[in-house]
């Protein structure tokens, strides 16, 4: 369990925490996602800006803890430049491994945070960003919630 | 940070290693580590006493409550009827018919708003809570007001998590209809001058309902010296099971109130052209209540009372102060509510760490805190921040148990560096 919890937070996830990639908005954007969790309050907010269906800019912005920050961090970086079909289809196989699927192939810059499932608490902190480009790329105006309801 | 009193566990005069005997849950390891429960602000875990009531109950005179004849209905019903005295004596209330079971302090509140509040209400009228509020005793007048066109007063805090009693002051109108506060809060621990509170409000025949959610664990309640017009608690925070819990009321209120509930067990005749109500509490009860739970919360309330509500506010009170030396020494690391007068709790946010990674790392350590809003979110957003960590004491806790988790506080520091 040590040796999870050092996983966890090895420094890869550590760096992208502390010094976020693509941490600003994206101005003009042309999609937009909003996440949130009404557990702990966290939000994430994706901007992205697409150009001929690809994802030529993609920024985030909010409040959230180490593991959904460098989620969003590394999201950022491994789908700038990507094709928004490929952006789903990386989304997609994320959130199936998130989900315990062990058949999906995740790109490489994603495996540092793989290591949230031994963390089933935290899997909708890695999953929170996600969530954002899901409603970014649906252009869902509506957060994207990790819940249905709200804990006490 | 090394220079505190070396006394341990205090001098409350509680044997707590003897208390720490009676919960099993509290023997295991969590992650290879010995559990340190301090997420009691949440829910807190149950004595054996509790866990045999509830056991006993199942396993040798289980029945239905209030219509049979038969031996165990009588037996169930003297059992759960008994808790209704448990309570009174638990909250000095004038008479056990004042003791209204519900599911808990959320029930609690929302019976009252509906079948004492809302008849009274009109467009216009103000309801007073605090900004410190948790969302149960939020929600529900937001719902009322919704429906009524009654407009939701909120009384601030100051950074220390106090409120004034001039704020208070000023807030209440001739249009102010109902005050409900929080007697203790959740998050910031900031024991309320409700008695101060009270005595406003009453000088313009206000009544008071008091949240008792986090104050019945904690400290002696005495309703008629508080004041208070209702004071609403839950089982599962005082050691008893989770799903029961008490509104009491005083009873010239309760009997002009109209039922909130319809259904078994709260009438005194049905017929299709009009159904006569029972008098309270039992106006107040539709349907089988959850037996075994009055009768495990009664069992917690019993316990609680043996060893005495003074001392165990002594314990808490000694291990919340070394809490507060200890933590509040630590670099990086912020308390959230400092008030002068607190009780059970203990909100912090670190510089580095998010409250969900000081939680995941504290539970690595067998530490069990809580990290979120709290259900109280307008707290957070009068500190700016979107959540805390929170270390909530109950009395089988030591200075040991602080140590443990100053201990973990530093390796979060240390991993976020």
């Amino acid at each position: 369990m040590a040796d999870d919890l050092m996983k966890l937070y090895q420094d890869v996830v550590l760096a992208h925490n502390r010094q976020p990639h693509n941490f600003v908005e994206v101005d003009p954007a042309t999609h937009r996602g909003h996440g949130y969790n009404p557990l702990c309050g966290d939000r994430i907010e994706l901007t992205l800006d697409v150009r001929n269906g690809v994802i030529a800019a993609i920024g985030f912005q909010g409040e959230s803890c180490a593991i959904a920050t460098a989620s969003a961090s590394l999201l950022t970086t491994t789908l700038e430049g990507r094709s928004v079909d490929d952006a789903l289809a990386v989304m997609d196989a994320f959130n199936r491994t998130l989900d315990g699927d062990e058949t999906a192939v995740v790109p490489e810059t994603l495996q540092p945070l793989l290591a949230v499932r031994a963390f089933p608490s935290r899997l909708k902190c890695a999953g929170l960003p996600w969530a954002s480009l899901s409603a970014a790329l649906a252009d869902d105006d509506a957060a994207a919630s990790t819940e249905q309801g709200q804990g006490t | 940070m090394s220079n505190v009193d070396p006394v341990v566990n205090g001098d409350s005069g509680l044997d707590v290693d003897a208390i720490r005997a009676q919960f099993p849950i509290l023997h295991q390891a969590i992650n290879g580590k010995p559990l340190v429960y301090l997420d009691n602000g949440a829910t807190a875990q149950k004595p054996q006493a509790v866990i045999d009531a509830v056991s006993d109950c199942y396993s040798s005179y289980y029945a239905n409550i209030h219509r049979g004849v038969h031996d165990l209905s009588q037996r169930s019903t003297t059992a759960f009827e008994a808790v209704r005295g448990t309570v009174q004596r638990f909250l000095n209330a004038p008479s056990e018919d004042e003791v209204v079971f519900t599911r808990g302090t959320t029930e609690g509140i929302n019976l009252v708003a509906n079948s004492f509040v809302r008849p009274k209400l009109r467009a216009g009228d103000e309801i007073l809570v605090t900004a410190m509020e948790h969302h149960s005793n939020i929600v529900p007048w937001q719902l009322l007001c919704d429906a009524t066109g009654a407009k939701l007063v909120v009384v601030p805090f100051s950074d220390a998590g106090e409120l004034d009693l001039a704020d208070v002051a000023e807030r209440l109108t001739e249009r102010t209809k109902f005050v409900s506060i929080i007697h203790v809060s959740n998050a910031l621990g900031t024991i309320n001058p409700v008695e101060e509170i009270i005595r406003l409000a009453h000088e313009r025949d206000v009544p008071v309902l008091l949240d008792g959610a986090q104050s019945a664990p904690h400290m002696p309640v005495d309703v008629q010296a508080l004041g208070c017009d209702f004071f609403v608690f839950s089982g599962h925070k005082t050691y008893g099971p989770s799903g029961v819990g008490v509104l009491w009321g005083r009873y010239s209120l309760l009997e002009a109130m109209p039922p909130w509930h319809g259904g078994g067990d709260m009438i005194k005749t049905v017929s299709f052209e009009r159904s006569e109500f029972a008098e309270p509490p039992q106006r107040f009860e539709a349907g089988t209540p959850n037996i075994a739970g009055v009768i495990g919360m009664g069992a917690g309330l019993e316990w609680l009372m043996a060893l005495g509500l003074d001392k165990v506010a002594a314990h808490e009170a000694d291990l919340l102060a070394y809490a507060h030396d200890r933590v509040g020494a630590m670099e990086g690391v912020r308390i959230i509510g400092t008030a002068q007068r607190k009780a059970g709790a203990l909100s912090f946010v670190m510089d580095e760490a998010h409250p969900h990674d000081i939680g995941t790392i504290l539970d690595n350590d067998g530490v069990a805190i809580r990290s979120g809003h709290h259900c109280a979110q307008p707290v957070m957003q009068r500190y700016g921040i979107p959540a805390t960590a929170r270390a909530s004491f109950g009395v089988y806790n030591t200075r040991d148990d602080v140590d443990r988790l100053v201990a973990s506080i530093d390796k979060v520091r240390r991993l976020f560096a």
